[in-house]
């Protein structure tokens, strides 16, 4: 394709590629007229050979030379990762799950030349308790509202074209031609987008901050460098929908008079990378990206930074410095990026869904945006879903989605019918909501005022059998783990945090431990440099105020009530059950167990190691855990 | 100007003040840790990475680093709130959970700031415990002494090493708590770029870095009876040992160093400011000759062992910049070896030369291979002022009771131009007042050169030599050192003559000098003394000195002849 050079000609091409998405947006279009195979290439997907998927059905379409009516492609995340591989079949709205390359045969043969649906690959509904038969009827997708992950699981992420079909890069023309600077950042203000990394700061505002210095270079970062444990959200936007991301960023740059913009993106999403890459590639090629953007006199240009995957560099200034070739470690604010950010210029950064909201909101309006959410948050909110919980993956709801309707609905509800216990959000930074907040509408104001935090959106649901303590114990190892080490109040009191927490798991803690656990926690808080030590310890501070009577156990009583720690553990014997078999005196690996041939059995605690093998081998539940 | 209000006074500073600077104007104390501004040395650092300097402000949800926090109109500020002082209380008992309690027996006792904030905090007993950091000791490179363990990552002397000197030898390491400030990779020291400049271990806190010590091999010689022991005091000592003693500054301590020594049982006491007169006359015939040719200008100092290891290792193309003399500590520990044992009869294996310098680098330049005139080094052991404090202290000895003697002779004589080479511009100067007589075949009546006086990285002047004209310019700081450096890369230097020392300020701020508080207070009071001695001496040009001149006439001929420089000069490295 040649150049575009006007926002006119842009229109025009958009209009002509529409027809390529005809039967993805109606699927209502029925079946016998040209179908299409979409199958998700995402990371997670490929692990799990999804490519061969792919290349098994092209075989089989050009075996039966039907390429003029069926076509098989790759497409973006479709966000429902833990049944993957997905096979998405238009226009018939077909979901098929956890397909293996041998399936698609069946597929192909069942649904496509037979019309009949292969119901054994159909996703079985746990809220329902029955298969569904399209995507639709899917409880984790009615719910959804999906802005940011718009194209994901509906274009082909290497192909511009499907991309100009979905109205990509109109809004970059229209900024470009109708739109001042000034007038587009009171859009952005207007629409109420607030920065999805973590922060929640207006992005409209940032934009102001960054557009007011003068400068005669600027630059605007995408913050790609997503490190919460359990979080891919920026990861599936970029690999299954780039180009919303480059778009967001020109729009930046328009904004605040950049011309220069870079990704900085860990190097441990090589897929993310490359379609970015090929993104950018195709971008310039149409000139999308470049010198003179669509006629307009605007110069953008975007380059790839890898980051080496250290958590502290998604703190803005630490990421600028990592890009800028130092140690990756953040500095004090003020100065804010936006006055002195990379090499010293007025610098923005924001976070991959942010940007991705940005174009669809200069679609459609600020008034369509800031219609949605709450009072204060505006727009929806991606959460990678993880833990305990039916359906696992990623979910992009309206702000103000109650965690009830997150987790019962979308979700599927708990794991094996178990009882909810708490939701984590926020990631390392957040904290963990107990069950009286369920119906709490959840944006940035709420979530914060119950201890906890929105963060880049994970949310790890913890059911009965979590312990608390060792949930904060582990989110304190990670921070521990990933402190750049710079203030002492991060680079020390999280480690003594951890260290008490530890204590406390392995039954060592003392009441005095939990007091200091709550004044070093304040400390760190208080006085940490960034984002990261501030925001360490409310994982423990949040457990500690919504589960204190499971630290109390472990403290007082040396016992863990969701039976996790295992050192609190105790094996006991039931000598009404036990039939002296002796199985679980052999397999004990330190020989703690003794008794006599069909006679109760005794666990000798003090050489017990806890392993549980015991448990495992008796075949008369005669062996508890307490 | 910013109006704001600082535990309930108003205060008005400078746009972009901190608050630390704020408080300090009106006497309000915070403490501080990894915080230092040298002022005119312009080494500032505020990486905040302590945050024992935090205070509150009113409207901020966490505490702010005052170190690092600029001031706003308006802004209120309280220093000493309970939640304030409970913060910091924690922090330093933090930095405590992850520090060797050594302190008996650590070399920074007493001069500790992390000590001295302990003691100041009252802190008795040990809030934390949990695993510490565990890392061997290096002392590879014989100068630079490296114990991680006792690192409290202030990061000052990565400031010092990347920002001020260039040097780019130190870093941070590792993430967490297992971060630690060290040369690249965190290979040994004698493999990594350092130039053992010293100025690390003038600003670390603690005994993270040291100069590696050398007492008791000199107790060793001192009691050996087999041994003729000979020591060399560098002239920057004179002017700061004083302080060890809590001497008044006024109080010349030149005599009672030298008696000091004699009583510590040295053979022979000698003053390292003869050598710099004779440095003098070697390198103004190189100046002389260099400049009358034309030809491979400037000529830069070589006094400085940190400075040429600067050179080696970042502008080895330059090596034939630099004059061919060796350090006036080497000249001296050569001249002991041969001319000296000679005289006295005594076999240069069975002398030991002892060097007492404000500086580490020297430590390192004793040690070089090319420094070995008769078989054995010819200086043996380098001790900082700070060591020879220590040994005069034990042998109770102390400066403030002791009669003023003079040096031995022939090695022992010195004019007012030696004795400035301990503050940056002095040896230029030193040299300029025997270039001037030489060339110009009159005498110079106004002898000081105040333009390269002082502390400013860099001075320049230029001299009328009755119609040949000198520029001539001193840097100090590598930093400083480097951006002179660049110009003579790309021909685009004037200068005829270039001094450079590695220490900001000269050798009176070496690496090796007392640790004061007050720093740049006793800088300036050690330049002063410098340039009192100076001007109290009867001969202040290097060509006068007597001794030096018998010197030339009994053993080396005249300057630059085939035996001065068999003996006097050396050459560099790559």
């Amino acid at each position: 394709m040649p150049r575009i050079t006007s926002y006119s000609e842009l229109i025009d091409t958009c209009q002509r590629l529409k027809p390529l998405l005809d039967n993805r947006v109606n699927t209502d279009i029925q079946a016998g007229g040209k179908r299409l195979i979409l199958v998700c290439s995402g990371t997670g997907c490929q692990a799990s050979d999804s490519q061969q998927i792919v290349a098994n059905f092209q075989e089989l379409i050009a075996g039966k030379q039907l390429e003029n009516t069926v076509q098989a492609s790759i497409t973006g995340c479709f966000g429902f990762c833990a049944k993957g591989p997905i096979v998405k079949v238009y226009p018939d709205d077909v979901f098929y799950v956890q397909v293996k390359p041998e399936d698609a045969t069946e597929i192909f043969e069942g649904h496509i030349l037979g019309n009949e649906r292969v119901r054994r690959l159909l996703y079985d509904e746990p809220v329902l308790n029955q298969k569904v038969e399209t995507q639709h009827a899917m409880f984790f997708y009615r719910k959804q509202m999906r802005i940011a992950l718009r194209n994901c699981g509906l274009i082909n992420p290497e192909d511009i074209d499907e991309c100009l079909a979905s109205g990509g890069y109109l809004a970059l023309g229209k900024v470009l031609t109708e739109m001042a600077p000034e007038t587009l950042i009171d859009e952005m203000k207007r629409s109420g987008l607030r920065g999805r990394g973590g922060g929640g700061f207006s992005t409209g505002k940032k934009w102001e901050f960054a557009r007011h210095y003068q400068s005669e270079e600027k630059f605007v970062i995408c913050n790609a460098d997503e490190g919460d444990p359990g979080a891919f959200m920026d990861r599936s936007i970029m690999e299954g929908d780039s180009h919303s991301v480059l778009e967001g960023m020109a729009i930046a740059g328009y904004a605040i008079g950049a011309q220069q913009g870079y990704v900085y993106i860990r190097a441990e999403y090589p897929l993310a990378v490359k379609r970015l890459q090929i993104a950018i590639s195709q971008a310039r090629s149409l000139g999308l990206l470049g010198k003179n953007i669509l006629g307009s006199g605007f110069d953008f240009d975007v380059a790839i930074k890898l980051g080496a995957g250290a958590f502290v560099c998604g703190e803005e200034t630490a990421l600028i410095h990592s890009i800028e070739g130092k140690r990756g470690e953040p500095h004090t604010k003020p100065p804010f990026p936006a006055q002195s950010g990379l090499w010293d210029k007025p610098t923005i950064v924001n976070n991959v869904e942010t940007l991705a909201n940005v174009p669809a909101i200069l679609t459609r309006g600020a008034d369509w945006y800031s219609a949605i959410g709450t009072k204060t948050s505006k727009g929806t909110k991606v959460f990678a879903l993880a833990g305990q919980i039916n359906n696992v993956g990623l979910v992009e709801v309206p702000m103000g989605t109650t965690l009830r309707e997150i987790i019962y609905n979308i979700g599927g509800g708990i794991k094996n019918g178990l009882e909810f216990k708490s939701a984590q959000t926020g990631g390392p930074s957040g904290g963990c909501i107990p069950r009286q907040f369920l119906d709490t509408p959840i944006d940035y104001e709420s979530l914060n005022s119950i201890g906890s935090m929105m963060g880049s959106g994970g949310m790890i649901v913890m059911s009965e059998k979590d312990c608390m303590v060792n949930i904060a114990k582990f989110y304190l190892e990670f921070t521990v783990e990933e402190s750049c080490g710079r203030c002492l109040p991060c680079r020390i009191g999280t480690k003594r945090l951890h260290e008490i927490l530890t204590n406390i798991t392995e039954g060592r803690g003392t009441e005095a431990d939990l007091v200091e656990l709550r004044e070093l926690s304040g400390v760190i808080i208080d006085t940490s440099l960034c984002g990261l030590g501030q925001t360490a310890p409310n994982p423990v501070l949040s457990t500690m105020n919504y589960f204190w009577n499971e630290y109390e156990a472990h403290v007082k009583e040396k016992r863990c009530p969701a039976g996790v720690c295992q050192k609190l553990l105790c094996y006991e014997i039931l000598p009404e059950k036990c039939i002296g078999c002796t199985a679980c005196a052999r397999s004990c690996p330190v020989g703690c167990i003794s008794g006599v041939v069909k006679q109760a059995h005794l666990i000798d605690q003090y050489k017990c190691i806890k392993c549980g093998a015991c448990m495992t081998r008796c075949k008369f539940r005669a062996i508890i855990r307490q | 100007m910013v109006n704001l209000i600082i535990d309930n006074k108003p205060i008005t500073v400078e746009d972009g003040a901190t608050i630390l600077e704020a408080a300090r104007k009106i006497n309000i104390r915070i403490p501080t840790l990894c915080y230092l501004d040298l002022g005119e040395l312009k080494m500032v650092n505020k990486v905040a990475s302590c945050r024992l300097c935090v205070v509150e402000v009113e409207g901020r949800k966490n505490l702010a680093p005052s170190c690092a926090t600029p001031v706003a109109e308006g802004m209120k500020v309280t220093t000493n709130t309970k939640r304030v002082l409970f913060a910091r209380r924690r922090l330093l008992e933090l930095l405590l959970s992850n520090h060797p309690f050594d302190c008996l027996i650590c070399a920074k006792s007493t001069d500790c700031e992390l000590q001295a904030l302990v003691w100041e905090f009252g802190i008795n007993t040990q809030r934390y415990h949990g695993e510490k950091s565990s890392y061997p000791i290096d002392k590879t490179s014989q100068a630079l002494k490296r114990d991680p363990e006792k690192c409290i990552m202030c990061r000052r002397c990565e400031t010092m090493c990347n920002e001020v000197q260039t040097v780019g030898a130190l870093t941070a390491f590792g993430r967490g708590f297992n971060t630690i400030v060290g040369p690249a990779e965190l290979q040994p020291m004698v493999e990594s770029n350092c130039v053992y400049c010293g100025q690390c271990v003038s600003v670390c806190p603690t005994a993270a870095l040291t100069g590696v010590g050398y007492i008791m091999e000199t107790w060793a010689a001192l009691f050996d009876p087999t041994k003729t022991v000979v020591v060399q005091v560098a002239p920057a000592i004179r002017a700061a040992i004083g302080e060890e003693f809590g001497l008044p500054v006024d109080v010349p301590v030149t005599g009672r160093l030298a008696a000091g020594l004699r009583r510590l049982g040295f053979n022979a006491v000698f003053d390292t400011t003869f050598a710099a007169d004779l440095t003098i006359l070697e390198e103004a015939k190189e100046i002389i000759d260099r400049v009358r040719k034309n030809e491979n200008l400037p000529l830069l100092t070589s006094c400085c062992p940190g400075w040429i290891n600067f050179l080696e290792f970042h502008y080895p193309t330059l090596k034939y910049m630099p004059s061919s003399s060796k350090s006036p500590q080497q000249m001296m520990g050569t001249l002991a070896k041969t001319y000296y044992a000679q005289k006295i009869g005594v076999k240069p294996e069975d002398m030991i030369v002892v060097s007492v310098m404000p500086c580490i680098a020297k430590k390192y330049e004793a040690v070089r291979p090319e420094h070995c005139t008769s078989d054995a080094r010819d200086v043996d052991y380098v001790i900082t002022t700070r060591e020879l404090t220590k040994m005069l202290k034990e042998n109770g000895i102390d400066l403030r009771h002791m009669d003023d003697e003079e040096f031995d002779n022939p090695l022992g004589e010195a004019t007012g131009a030696g004795v400035i080479f301990g503050a940056a511009g002095g040896v230029l100067e030193a040299a300029l007042r025997t270039v001037y007589e030489e060339v110009t075949g009159q005498e110079l009546e106004d002898v000081n050169f105040t333009a390269v006086r002082g502390l400013a990285g860099v001075k320049e002047a230029v001299i009328d030599l009755n119609g040949m004209t000198l520029n001539v310019a001193a840097a100090s700081g590598l930093g400083n050192a480097r951006k002179i450096l660049e110009n003579i890369k790309q021909g685009t230097s004037k200068y005829h003559v270039i001094e450079i020392m590695a220490c900001p300020g000269g050798c009176i701020n070496g690496g090796g000098q007392p640790y004061s508080e007050e720093r740049m207070e006793r800088i300036q009071e050690r330049v002063k003394a410098l340039y009192q001695i100076d001007s109290g001496k009867a001969l202040r040009k290097s060509h006068e000195n007597p001794s030096v001149k018998k010197l030339y006439e009994e053993f080396l001929g005249e300057p630059g002849s085939e035996k001065a420089h068999e003996l006097l000069h050396t050459n560099y490295w790559y």
